[in-house]
């Protein structure tokens, strides 16, 4: 079921001009802001733990938690991440391009709660409009008082900095993004030592949030944490925003209360996903983004909850749900996202480097007819070589999670879809005819 | 990771087994130093740790149970439990281990690395015997240059970093880089711009595949056809620890050898690719006599005899005071110490000097306060007063830029140039060439002139002066910077800031082979055997040589110019060729002209065509002794090949040609030589022959040694890493000795007598009426003669010194002869504009002295109204300007019609 709860983070999205200063502050715009310079940073960050504003970003970790976390040194940093870059996944994009000054005003809420000295706001490079928009938008807020010095007359002051990604999916990992706003390779730090809360940006503790969590921030700050908390069930408070898309009839951003609603829902309700094309049969949905294991359509019923999609083996991950119908050829869906990993693997961690392209090339000749029935042995073993165990959450032979994402696909593949495989294999070709 | 690891040693269990460790180090060294040995290929313990490569995945229990960790990334904790042989470790390892071979190309039997290859060990050890990969393997082009030295094979590259870290984070030379991401990921240079580090071996040194190669040595072995022995590098007087490779009786490669106090494994392009000098077949293989005014080749009996005959001529007609001996650097000390004996015990004259023209006065090189190298990183301050380290003393600059990055030195850089580490410098103070004695004293000076001094502002000195104030401990590295201003202003600079800071140490930056072994054994006028002043020691000299010179003689710069005036008529030259060396070619030319009988020894003989007499001696690999490094480290030199024909060790001609002239040195062994070395030479007393061949001396003893037989330090497991393979072949190079010579040789582990260092004197074999003579003191001179004014037509030459010259040792290495530049004047672009030339053009160059048209270019790092020039390039060039007798050189620079 959908609840008529109103959209927090896209509520004025669609409103005329939604990304100008004007438009922002004839909805309210930098009231959070001016109330939060009114209480005492401990205070607004309690207002986030009450909210329990889980990271939007793929973790889902408690916002405010991680806040706490923070090593007591100066200098501090504050990086926000908007380097989305996952396929299927379009939230932050609209955010960034829509509403700019909910994310800057969220980011200076969080600046202002946790005591740091700059801010940056990475944006993956490919977003031209994004990055425009952000821009103009830093530049309305400076000359608004809202960024800078004293800001809005509060004495509180800090800097913001929008900076470009160089285009690297990986620069979307926060210590690989680090590394990357240093002016180097994107490359993952190894953790530890580099928790970024203790050693991050220049070795000075930094916290690394995602654009959607900082643009809840305002609400927050304005209604109360109480408020957000009463949205959802359990730990998944508040509303969430998922990119819904694949063979549904309205693929789109929507903003809905968590846990309340189900995959079903977001797939079928006419109001969003609006069912499947053609009213073709659903095969198979991606939960959380195509790093996340699959799940089939015997699981749709399933709440838009973090923690119970965290218990049936898959995750809520960034919120990007794909509809794969009953045309859908599993192996080339498999294929296609295993090539999009290999090829945006840093390099770095020989399991990754080197596995991501044996499992591209091994999935692209079953694909193409010349698969061998000890192939799929082979590819879950070469998969247990970059995740041991092949559980969820993986554990990995190499520093970042990026490794361990490129299996989920071809298990999930294999251990739904085993027979679809054997078939590419026997016929040496595929039986949806490419 | 380079900081020094302090506090209490902590238990860690690897498997169950409870080990040592060092805080700081990571769970890999530790595990390695218990006895487990990881396997890796990332992990170098010289460079910082990246947990790249995987392989050296291990279970390291933390809150919430074991997991896979890099144990090179993972610092030691007490009561840290590590599991290394898990079934779950063995298959992370063994899936990285097939994951690096997927699109490893399997060439091994071609590949310069096989038979020493860590990724083909493990291989044979752990690796699958089939491969499950069926698909098309990587292709690049290859192998592409990145240099002339090193080649590049991009499909045999694991990306495991080593050679982009060493370049980045050791050399300083951010040449090389990953470019590329995911499985597509290769190493090259950037577009256009080649790996021109003056270290670039080392990468393939450390590369643990065979993806970089040295041109020099590409299939020219298998490494189990090598043999080895370790020795120590006299390209330069830093004394890398290397490891000579021979195969059929030919010097083949060059390996650093990890020597804590020197060079940490690393060896400069020059040192590890001169091998090529001793291979060289145009190396001279009979002696040469002058018959009928023409050289031919004759035998030893004849020839030696030739010699003797024309110096003891010139003796007997003109006095011991017509005869001098040039050069000495090139010798083991054991030869130095065997020429000194015979020029000043047999032959009678003082006139003897190693450092030819180029150098520093001897007693202010051996009577300064010595520095060791690891003193000098460890000093709160180094002062620079010194030549290029980078192209001189290439692996100390390794050593000094790593303290200045990665510790807590500070530099200061008293040059009038821009050098290799002036980047790394707190504060430079650029000096107008030939003023730095003026710097000096202004440095020294209660409050620093308000005009500051020779050229360099008063904030800077002042700047200086605080910080060496404030500083713990000071050592300075003392050298000449340019070859274009005179020996004298640098020793009154340093007298000036040696009395200034009185508990400063100096650390030589002299940069001939084993010229400080030279200088210690008496190749110095007015110096003997041991750091001994003449007067200080000619009585216990004359005693135990039965003479010794009556008055002090000349440096290089007097004996040419006696020379050229027919006043030293018997020149020997030993390892020297001052029509090269010398900074002054006009006045050597004369003085060539001017001497009536010419002995040479040497490895080649074309350079001395109006030679009487051409000896040709054993080089460097062909003979066994023992050399002394900048810092005063006596280390071991390794025979691996035998000399060309008929040559022979220094040592030997000297004792042949005492016999010829009617005297007897007294030496039929290496042995006998550093026995007497022991018993007479006071700052190597207590350093017997048995002492430094035992296996926990192989870095070496610093002389003089301090009271009782100085620590023995074996080199700990981690440090030896001869090549990537740091295991095997570390037990090769003990497998492989020939015998008790040989200083790795665990048979020569004798006993050793506790070195009692004054039993010499009253109860040695002496007779026991005078006490052993006290090692030199510097003690500071008159001011040095100022520079005259800068002519506002003139600029003021500075000439330096590059890693590849024309000198032998280059020119007679192929691989590095194609390195070796021609001349091109650097003038900054201020002055340049005012001339209307820019890069590119060509000048009209003219001294005192020569009047030359050579390239020019702009270079913004000379100070204005300089003009710098490389020193021994091809053909005519910076010796052709220089006046050695003026205290500085200026150059009038002229556009070309």
């Amino acid at each position: 079921m959908i609840t008529d709860a109103a959209p927090i983070v896209t509520a004025r999205i669609g409103t005329a001009q939604s990304w100008t200063l004007r438009s922002y502050l004839d909805h309210g715009g930098y009231e959070g802001l001016r109330k939060a310079l009114t209480m005492d940073p401990s205070e607004v960050q309690q207002e986030v733990l009450t909210a329990n504003l889980l990271g939007r970003g793929g973790a889902g970790f408690e916002a405010g938690k991680k806040w706490g976390m923070l090593a007591k040194a100066e200098p501090k940093y504050l990086v926000i991440n908007g380097d989305e870059s996952e396929p299927c996944t379009f939230k932050d994009h609209m955010l960034m391009e829509e509403d700019p000054h909910q994310i800057i005003e969220g980011t200076l809420i969080c600046a202002y709660a946790i005591g740091a000295s700059q801010a940056f706001i990475f944006v993956r490079g490919e977003f031209a409009l994004g990055l425009e928009r952000m821009a103009s938008a830093l530049n309305e807020a400076y000359a608004f008082g809202a960024v800078g010095r004293n800001i809005l007359g509060s004495g509180f002051s800090i800097d913001l900095v929008v900076h470009p990604g160089a285009g690297a999916y990986i620069c979307g990992e926060e210590t690989a993004l680090i590394e990357s706003l240093e002016g180097k390779r994107g490359y993952p730090r190894d953790k530890p030592p580099w928790f970024p809360a203790v050693m991050g940006l220049y070795k000075a503790p930094t916290i690394v949030n995602n654009v959607e969590t900082m643009s809840n921030l305002p609400w927050i700050v304005t209604n109360g944490g109480a408020a957000f908390a009463a949205l959802g069930i359990g730990r998944s408070t508040g509303t969430r925003l998922f990119s819904v898309s694949g063979h549904v009839n309205r693929p789109a951003n929507y903003e809905i209360e968590m846990a309340k609603s189900t995959f079903r829902d977001l797939i079928y309700d006419p109001k969003l996903g609006g069912g499947i094309r053609n009213g073709n049969a659903l095969k198979a949905f991606v939960p959380g983004g195509v790093s996340a294991p699959w799940f089939g359509a015997d699981q749709v019923d399933m709440a838009l909850d973090q923690d119970a999609v965290g218990k049936a083996g898959s995750m809520l991950g960034s919120g990007s749900v794909v509809a794969m119908d009953d045309t859908t050829c599993m192996v080339r869906a498999a294929w296609r996202i295993t090539r999009f990993f290999h090829r945006e693997s840093c390099g770095q961690c020989t399991p990754c480097r080197e596995g991501g392209g044996w499992l591209d090339k091994i999935m692209r000749r079953i694909e193409l007819g010349q698969g061998r029935e000890s192939d799929l042995d082979l590819l879950l073993d070469v998969c247990d070589n970059i995740a041991p165990g092949l559980g969820w959450p993986p554990q990995k032979t190499t520093i970042c999670v990026l490794g361990p994402s490129i299996p989920s696909s071809i298990t999930s593949g294999i251990r739904m879809f085993r027979d679809e495989f054997l078939v590419h294999i026997k016929e040496g070709a595929c039986p949806f005819g490419r | 990771m380079r900081a020094p690891l302090a506090g209490d040693p902590l238990k860690i269990t690897v498997d169950g087994k409870s080990i040592e460790a060092k805080p700081g180090e990571m769970i890999i060294a530790a595990a390695e130093r218990g006895g487990t040995y990881i396997p890796r290929f990332c992990w170098h313990p010289r460079m910082r740790p990246v947990g790249m490569c995987r392989m050296c995945l291990v279970e390291i229990k933390g809150p919430r149970g074991f997991s896979l960790q890099p144990a090179c990334y993972v610092p030691v904790a007490d009561g840290q439990e590590v599991v290394t042989d898990s079934p779950k470790v063995k298959k992370a390892q063994d899936g990285v281990l097939e994951f690096l071979l997927i699109n490893h190309p399997l060439d091994c039997p071609v590949c310069d690395r096989g038979g020493e290859c860590p990724l083909q060990d493990q291989t044979f050890a752990f690796g699958p015997g089939e491969s499950r990969f069926v698909e098309e393997k990587r292709h690049w082009a290859k192998p592409i240059p990145i240099n002339p030295l090193v080649a590049l094979d991009r499909e045999r590259c694991i990306q495991c970093s080593r050679c982009t870290r060493f370049a980045d984070e050791v050399a300083g030379d951010a040449m090389i880089d990953f470019i590329g991401r995911a499985d597509a990921t290769e190493v090259n240079t950037f577009p256009d711009r080649p790996f021109t580090s003056n270290f670039s071996g080392n990468v393939v040194q450390i590369c643990p595949v065979g993806a970089l190669t040295a041109t020099p040595y590409r299939f020219k072995a298998r490494p189990w056809d090598l043999d080895v022995v370790e020795s120590t590098c006299t390209a330069c007087a830093v004394g890398c620890r290397m490891a000579l490779q021979s195969s059929s009786n030919r010097l083949i490669r060059h390996l650093g050898v990890d020597s804590d106090p020197v060079n940490h494994g690393w060896l400069c392009d020059k040192g590890r690719f001169s091998y090529e000098q001793t291979d060289n077949p145009d190396r001279l293989r009979t002696p040469l006599v002058r018959k009928e005014g023409r050289l031919v080749e004759a035998s030893w009996n004849e020839a030696l005899a030739a010699a003797a005959k024309g110096l003891r001529r010139i003796r007997e007609a003109s006095g011991p005071g017509a005869l001098a001996v040039l050069g000495g650097a090139r010798l083991a000390n054991e030869d130095a110490y065997a020429w000194a004996k015979l020029a000043k015990g047999v032959l009678g004259t003082d006139n003897v000097d190693c450092q030819m023209g180029d150098g520093l006065p001897a007693d202010l090189v051996l009577g300064l306060p010595r520095a060791t190298i690891d003193e000098a990183c460890g000093a709160s301050a180094v002062v620079l007063l010194a030549p290029d380290l980078k192209e001189e003393l290439p692996v100390f600059y390794l050593r000094l830029r790593e303290a200045a990055v990665e510790g807590s030195l500070k530099l200061v850089e008293l040059a009038p140039q821009s050098t290799g580490l002036s980047r790394h410098a707190e504060v430079r103070l650029q000096y107008r060439p030939g003023e730095a004695a003026a710097v000096a004293r202004a440095l020294a000076a209660t409050r620093v002139p308000d005009e500051g001094a020779g050229g360099v502002s008063a904030a800077d000195i002042g700047a200086a002066a605080e910080l060496l104030g404030g500083s713990e401990s000071v050592v300075i590295v003392l050298g000449r910077a340019s070859l274009a201003e005179s020996a004298e202003s640098i020793a009154d600079a340093a007298g000036v800031l040696a009395a200034a800071l009185p508990d400063a140490t100096f650390l030589s930056a002299l940069r001939r082979g084993n010229v400080h072994g030279a200088l210690d054994m008496g190749l110095a006028p007015g110096i003997l055997p041991g750091r001994v002043s003449l007067d200080e020691g000619r009585a216990w000299f004359t005693e135990a040589w039965g003479h010794a010179p009556a008055a002090t003689g000349m440096d290089t710069g007097a004996i040419l110019a006696a020379a050229a005036e027919h006043k030293v008529q018997g020149l020997v030259l030993i390892g020297a060729d001052p029509a090269s060396d010398f900074p002054d070619r006009a006045l050597a030319a004369k003085a060539l002209a001017g001497v009536r009988f010419t002995v040479a020894i040497d490895l080649f003989g074309d350079r001395f065509a109006d030679a009487d007499v051409v000896l040709p001696a054993a080089g460097y690999g062909e003979r066994t002794g023992t050399t002394t490094n900048m810092e005063g480290r006596v280390t071991r030199l390794g025979q691996k090949v035998t000399a060309p024909g008929t040559a022979r060790p220094d040592w030997m001609i000297a004792a042949d040609l005492a016999t010829r002239l009617g005297a007897d040195l007294g030496f039929e062994s290496l042995d006998d030589i550093a026995s007497e070395i022991e018993r007479l030479a006071p700052a190597y007393a207590g350093l017997t022959p048995q002492l430094l061949a035992r296996p926990g001396y192989r870095d070496g003893v610093v002389v003089p040694l301090a009271d009782g037989s100085p620590t023995e330090v074996d080199r700990p497991k981690e440090g030896i890493e001869v090549a990537a393979s740091e295991a095997h072949l570390g037990n090769v190079l003990l497998e492989n000795d020939p015998g008790a010579e040989n200083p790795l040789d665990p048979q020569a582990d004798v006993a050793v007598e506790p070195a009692a260092a004054p039993s010499i004197g009253p109860n040695g074999p002496l007779s026991g009426v005078m006490g052993r003579p006290r090692v030199i003191r510097h003690r500071a001179g008159a001011p040095a003669r100022q520079a005259p004014p800068v002519d506002a037509y003139s600029l003021r030459m500075v000439a330096v010194r590059t890693l590849y010259d024309a000198g032998a040792l280059v020119t007679r290495s192929p691989s590095l002869a194609a390195l070796v530049e021609g001349p091109c004047l650097r003038v900054n672009p201020a002055d340049l504009g005012r001339m209307g030339v820019t890069t590119g053009d060509r000048v009209r160059v003219s001294s005192s002295r020569k009047s030359l048209v050579l390239d020019v270019a702009a270079d913004p790092h000379v100070l204005r109204g300089s003009a710098l020039l490389a020193f021994n390039t091809l053909g005519e060039g910076a010796a052709d300007l220089i006046d050695a007798t003026q205290p500085v050189t200026d150059l009038r620079v002229e556009t070309v019609k």
